[in-house]
């Protein structure tokens, strides 16, 4: 090699050095503004679902069908942390924020995983941690809020982690607590307060963006004299739950923000006969003021702990040959509800059909969506009682997905498990402490398979096309999922929550596995997708807690096993093979 | 293997045992006269550091009854707090004083837990080791203590070591002694904590 080309040749490699180090550098932090959060970039993931609409869809398309197979691990990221994570990674031109339990952000460069910044947040020692999770970051300006397990609501400053504000959002000693991510929009951050199982009465309130002052409240349980409140006897919509866990979608067209709601407490409705408003319930807030401006009830008067906590899924579509502005649930009563909402506000019923088995409603009225119920289905005080769904329902908390390419709706179900609950014990609200109104021990075991045998399948990733109201595929495991979706343009659909650690790529026309990779844990965390320097990343956090580790537990005493999925967090970050 | 310790085993610290004990005679004499009377023995033992811990029901309001192991039926857990016979108070201003008491029966105990025991009552941490939630359901065919929150579950008769769930530590243990007919706490800090 003559002297020149071995000159040549070191330049081009220094070069190519240099430019692939510039490469993995961040430009400075882009405010996230409220055009951005209208209609957000495809390369981004700037809040929980992806937009507003919360479809959980990403419009990228290099990993797609074709070529997922070479889907390799670009980076990995470790917690430090045990529990249930279930954090999207949310990114914003390279910057990335997941959260963990007990209320850490860690701020990552998303191509390479170095970490950035870590904001701990101090922690009561003796606070009781029922949900001990936290399911992510707000973008907004230059900040990046997150809701806390001891019901702070905190800002903290994008590039540095550094707290902006603190804001004291609920009564720990009550038990309030925070697991939502915030919502942003027009200059506020709200949130909602988690604890059907400790007697709050839940809210949805909202925050100056820039200063954490409070803007309103609103209860999701009616006082007296307010509309709904003489569907609660006496004051006991004071700690009647209807707790919000799921940060809401929200249409920037009407300005109106929609929530689901939690299960009545305590669970035995003996105390409180009435519909319980609005409980088990879609509530349409108001962004500006608060108020509510219209609900649908999915159930009422619940006795089985069929929280309603996702927020619908706002889909324009068409049913039976009529555009409907749809607003699309997939209970944890297990029926898919489609509503219609309308600019004032106002929700209306449009269909319900079951999705996973369920013994409990005898007909749903067709106009208002309202059902009717088998009373020996419905637990309560001097009866033990066998129902169907389970206490977890068809799907809890892992959201759907929502693809404008397949037009197909995806849920995460679990099929064939019921509940049997004891007789109810008589139960007194206390501050500080669990209001449920079941023996311990009778929640714990309660878990039961359909017809008492052991079913071929449980989990059910189903594909739902919502303008004939058909399931379009599905695929059934052998065991439960607790799986957050996520589809995206390259026509594929991704899911974990699998006790064996797995975490697939489906094909999203078909249900059809292209892909998988035994992840470090069980994955429960919401994933996302981006794009930097022209290459897409799949993102996910693996961790297995909370409630995939209490269904694991009461499936391994009917199957009489002792699986334990591992515990641990870990960012995993996937690329094309090059 | 475990240490126990208690504030009249130091060295050194003679005279400061004659106050204790004398202390200690004095606020067994109150507390022998019966739970009526405690309302007033804060003035009365209030020169006593080393008065004796009882305990008292955690959902007790008002009129604190010190608990005796007679209270306790077998297997039937109880959430308690210390009780300050100086001020006449449940310690509680924290969740972290909660301990949980059960009545066991002695020949089903390990032998460093039976000896930690008094009149077959054993008293633990009632905050879970995993998420400090409480710990207060005995599941008797099991015959273990569980926790609500994650299904942790913990062998009371050997030491609460945890034999099920996400918890990896043992339930802090303390040892109870008799006060005249009156549990108490022996030792001011966790018995099973390593030394």
């Amino acid at each position: 090699m003559s002297h020149l080309i071995k000159k040549l040749s070191i330049t081009v490699i220094g070069a190519c050095a240099i430019m692939a180090h510039a490469d993995m550098k961040l430009g400075p932090y882009e405010p996230v503004t409220d055009a951005r959060l209208t209609n957000p970039e495809a390369k981004n993931w700037l809040m929980y679902r992806g937009n507003y609409q919360g479809w959980g869809y990403s419009p990228l398309e290099k990993i797609n069908t074709g070529n997922v197979k070479k889907l390799e691990l670009a980076w990995s990221f470790s917690t430090g942390v045990t529990e249930g994570h279930q954090s999207p990674p949310i990114v914003n031109n390279g910057y990335m924020y997941v959260t963990t339990p007990n209320g850490q952000v860690i701020a990552l460069n998303a191509i390479t995983g170095e970490e950035l910044w870590r904001y701990k947040k101090e922690i009561p020692a003796d606070l009781l941690m029922l949900h001990n999770t936290n399911r992510g970051v707000a973008l907004y300006g230059d900040k990046v809020y997150v809701g806390t397990v001891d019901a702070h609501l905190i800002a903290l400053d994008a590039k540095t982690g550094k707290v902006v504000w603190d804001t004291t959002v609920g009564d720990v000693k009550a038990l309030h607590y925070i697991t939502l991510a915030p919502l942003a929009a027009k200059g506020k951050i709200l949130v909602g307060s988690s604890g059907g199982e400790t007697g709050v009465r839940g809210y949805i309130a909202a925050f100056d963006a820039n200063t954490g002052k409070e803007a309103w409240r609103t209860y999701t349980t009616a006082a007296p004299g307010e509309p709904g409140g003489d569907t609660w006897p006496g004051d006991t919509h004071k700690n009647g739950g209807g707790s919000v866990w799921i940060t809401g979608t929200y249409d920037p067209a009407t300005n109106i923000a929609y929530w689901g709601t939690g299960n009545p407490a305590p669970w035995p409705t003996e105390g409180r006969p009435g519909d319980n408003l609005y409980t088990t319930s879609t509530i349409a807030v108001d962004l500006d003021t608060g108020k509510i401006k219209g609900h649908h009830q999915y159930h009422q008067n619940d006795a089985w702990d069929w929280d309603e906590v996702s927020a619908p899924v706002l889909i324009d579509t068409e049913i039976n040959g009529r555009k409907v502005k749809g607003a699309v649930h997939a209970g944890r009563n297990g029926f898919l509800w489609m509503l219609e909402r309308q600019a004032s506000g106002k929700i209306d019923y449009v269909n319900g059909v079951p999705y996973v088995y369920n013994d409990v409603f005898k007909s749903i009225d067709k106009k208002t969506g309202r059902p009717t119920y088998d009373m020996t289905k419905k637990p309560g005080m001097g009866k033990a009682v066998t129902f169907c769904p389970s206490l977890w329902g068809g799907k809890d908390w892992p959201p759907e997905a929502w693809s404008p390419k397949t037009k197909l709706f995806y849920i995460p179900a679990n099929n064939h498990l019921c509940s049997e609950l004891p007789a109810a014990e008589a139960t007194a609200y206390k501050k500080g402490d669990l209001y449920i109104g079941y023996p311990i021990d009778g929640v714990l075991g309660s878990l039961r398979y359909e017809g008492g045998k052991k079913p071929s399948s449980i989990g059910e990733l189903q594909a739902w096309n919502l303008e004939t109201g058909k399931m379009a595929w599905s695929y059934k495991y052998d065991r439960a999922i607790w799986a957050p979706l996520l589809t995206t343009g390259g026509n594929l659909l991704f899911a974990g929550g699998t006790n064996d650690r797995e975490f697939r790529a489906f094909d999203a026309t078909n249900g059809k596995v292209l892909w998988k990779y035994n992840m470090p844990s069980g994955v429960t965390a919401v994933p996302s997708s981006y794009e930097i320097n022209g290459e897409q990343y799949i993102a996910v956090q693996a961790g297995w807690g909370i409630d995939a580790e209490r269904m694991q537990s009461g499936i391994n005493a009917l199957n009489n096993t002792k699986l334990v999925v591992p515990q641990g967090g870990t960012v995993m970050v996937f690329k094309l093979t090059k | 293997m475990n240490s126990q310790s208690s504030p009249t085993s130091c060295c050194g610290c003679a005279h400061q045992n004659q106050d204790i004990d004398q202390d200690r005679r004095q606020a067994i004499k109150w507390v022998s006269m019966g739970w009526t009377t405690l309302p007033f023995m804060g003035t009365a033992v209030q020169a006593a550091d080393a008065a004796p811990l009882l305990l008292v029901d955690a959902d007790a309001e008002k009129d604190f009854k010190p608990l005796r192991a007679a209270d306790l039926a077998i297997g039937k857990p109880l959430l308690v707090f210390p009780f300050d016979t100086k001020t006449g108070a449940p310690k509680n201003e924290s969740r972290a004083n909660k301990l949980v008491v059960i009545r066991l029966p002695e020949d089903q105990m390990e032998a460093a837990t039976k000896g930690r025991s008094a009149g077959g009552v054993l008293a633990y941490s009632a905050l879970c080791t995993h998420q400090a939630c409480d710990v207060k359901t005995w599941l008797a065919k099991e015959k273990v203590l569980v926790c609500f929150c994650h299904a942790s579950k913990f062998d009371l008769l050997d030491g609460a070591k945890v034999v099920d769930g996400p918890a990896s530590r043992a339930l802090p243990s303390f040892t109870l002694k008799l006060e005249g007919e009156f549990l108490a706490i022996a030792t001011s800090s966790p018995a099973n904590q390593g030394s």
